[in-house]
């Protein structure tokens, strides 16, 4: 699977990761030589393998409960942007 | 009396209790040796002040006859668990200035234990990397030179700094994680010992995500005993890990006793795969000697899909970490950069604060999880993992533990392979296995290479056999006589 600039700059926006135009190129060439060694994945059968999604038993489940709470300073303390107790993002609506 | 950093952990431990010595005193020596060792740029903190008021805490206790497993004992941690007020950078320009206000549980149960935080190591960003090389904080470099060469080595990654604080004594020992080796790559380049526990030994509450299924923390030390030790206060069920596992704790330094009698180690025939150095398999063998010498039945096993598991871990890891590094987005810690609307800071930050390599395995595994591309790639290679897991199964059917290299050859120079992402993915090639099957296994010291440099042994145990597997370990490491230690050119 090659992948090319135009893709690159897709995959990136997903990834909400913002490259310069110097990164594009490059990428693109290392995803493909990483993408086509992956190929490789198609070798074998794997029709009726089960996917493995974790180790070990399936997750615990627990009570959906409070257990700790009025934090918010300490919550806010690593905030870039904080304000009266929220945090703050660029205006969204005009 | 030889220096206090140069005693291995249990040493340090047993002298801190018959007062031989007080924890301030130890703390001081690892300090003044860390201010000593710049160049190899270990630790990303330095916790000076506060390992000296942790020490003091610890001669209190010890004073009054109440000290734990690891009272006083000076502990470098890699920069990727959560310490509570102290600055934790995961080697990333994104988390910039995060100070967490909770601590890992891990290191929780460590304090817990007495032992003292010495400062923060340096890692590959987010542990993605087997050099130490792209941590934003710069390069650590490995203590070991090649004979007759000054050329600057890696010390391997992503916990190289916990290597480097291990094997140049500047601390009695050091907490790792390892996602696909990361704990053992180091370990084996460095001349130390590295455990990656089985998947759920371990807490993983409050350790920076990289891919949550495979992540393990660890104990990185000079001496098997010293890992069964630090194995034995890091282990244990959380609840606020719903991986972890709700078994008991073995008292693994016990479990060191014991020969191999009987014991049947299991050499996997895909491991001797084309371009293996000779020197490496010459290890190898005598590796197999050593155990066979003492009573163990060395046969081969077959671990057919091996050669696959590679490529799987390459989608699996990225696809993980792809969602995990989604947080890291401006507002709630660490770096902003402005932007118009949301969208446009979202971008910057990341664009700005992820370095090159996380970046490309954002993008990766953002591609191999988007619309008609997941079958294709993420859920084949869950479906290939299944089968790796399968194949140690059956292979632990005939045998105890499985004996390996541990890398495909020494450490390497600094940038000597950053050029090509495939070529330093090759490192983890005998290691990525155990972290598919969740696995636990250990890397041992077991020679130098023809320029002087070390080389380590693998031992891959069964699910939650760290005891046993901790035994054969012992075993290796007496047999080996590992006892080289780099010259200390660091220091001027």
């Amino acid at each position: 699977m090659s992948v090319d600039e135009g893709t690159v700059r897709r995959v990136a926006k997903l990834a909400r990761l913002r490259l310069i135009e110097a990164e594009v190129a490059p990428l693109a060439r290392e995803l493909s030589g990483i993408l086509a060694w992956v190929e490789q994945l198609g070798e074998l059968d794997v029709s009726d393998v089960p996917p493995m999604t974790g180790v070990g038993a399936s997750l615990k489940r627990r009570a959906d409960q409070v257990t700790e709470g009025g934090l918010a300073e300490e919550v806010l303390r690593n905030a870039p942007h904080a304000e009266d107790g929220f945090f703050t993002v660029p205006k969204v609506v005009e | 009396m030889s220096a206090l950093t140069d005693l291995s952990l249990d040493e340090a431990r047993k002298g801190l209790a018959r007062k031989d010595f007080s924890a301030r005193e130890l703390t001081r020596a690892c300090l003044d040796r860390i201010a000593a060792a710049t160049p190899l740029n270990g630790f990303i903190t330095v916790a000076a002040e506060r390992a000296l008021a942790m020490a003091d805490a610890a001669d209190a206790r010890l004073s009054a006859g109440e000290g734990g497993l690891l009272e006083g004992v000076p502990l470098a941690v890699k920069d990727l668990f959560c310490t509570q007020g102290v600055l934790t950078t995961a080697g990333s320009h994104i988390l910039d200035g995060f100070v967490p206000p909770y601590e890992s549980t891990v290191t929780a149960n460590l304090w817990r234990a007495g032992a003292v935080l010495l400062g923060k190591t340096n890692l590959d960003e987010f542990a993605m990397g087997s050099s130490n090389e792209t941590s934003y904080y710069g390069p650590a470099v490995s203590p070991w030179r090649a004979a007759g060469s000054e050329e600057r080595l890696v010390p391997g990654g992503s916990s190289g700094g916990s290597a480097v604080a291990v094997a140049a004594r500047l601390a009695a020992g050091a907490l790792g994680t390892d996602t696909g080796g990361s704990i053992r790559q180091p370990a084996a380049l460095t001349g130390t010992v590295g455990l990656k526990p089985t998947y759920g030994r371990c807490s993983r509450w409050g350790i920076v995500a990289f891919a949550s299924s495979l992540d393990q923390a660890g104990p990185m030390t000079r001496t098997v005993t010293d890992a069964a030790l630090l194995l034995r206060a890091m282990a244990g069920h959380d609840p606020k890990d719903s991986t972890s596992v709700n078994r008991p704790v073995p008292d693994y330094v016990k479990a060191l006793d014991g020969g191999l009698k009987g014991l049947k180690v299991g050499l996997p025939k895909e491991y001797r795969a084309d371009g293996m150095s000779p020197e490496i398999e010459a290890l190898w063998a005598r590796g197999a000697d050593w155990l066979r010498a003492q009573g163990a039945e060395v046969r081969e096993v077959s671990l057919p899909r091996t050669r696959y598991a590679l490529a799987a871990y390459y989608i699996i890891a990225p696809a993980e970490a792809s969602s995990n590094l989604a947080r890291y987005d401006g507002v709630r810690f660490g770096l902003r950069v402005p932007g118009r609307d949301p969208t446009e800071m979202y971008e910057n930050t990341r664009g700005e604060g992820f370095g090159t390599e996380v970046k490309r395995r954002i993008l990766i595994g953002t591609y191999a999880l988007s619309a008609g591309y997941y079958d294709a790639y993420y859920a084949r290679a869950q479906k290939v993992r299944t089968l790796i897991a399968r194949d140690f199964e059956a292979a632990f059917e005939t045998v105890d533990v499985l004996l390996t290299p541990t890398t495909p050859g020494p450490a390497f120079g600094i940038g000597a392979k950053t050029n090509d992402p495939l070529t330093m993915y090759l490192n983890d090639v005998f290691t990525v296995t155990v972290n598919l099957a969740g696995l636990p296994g250990i890397s041992v010291p077991a020679g130098l290479d023809a320029s002087g440099l070390p080389l380590g042994l693998q031992l891959i145990g069964k699910p939650f056999a760290e005891d046993e597997l901790l035994r054969v370990a012992a075993r290796l490491e007496e047999a080996a006589g590992f006892s080289a230690r780099p010259q200390e050119w660091w220091t001027a």
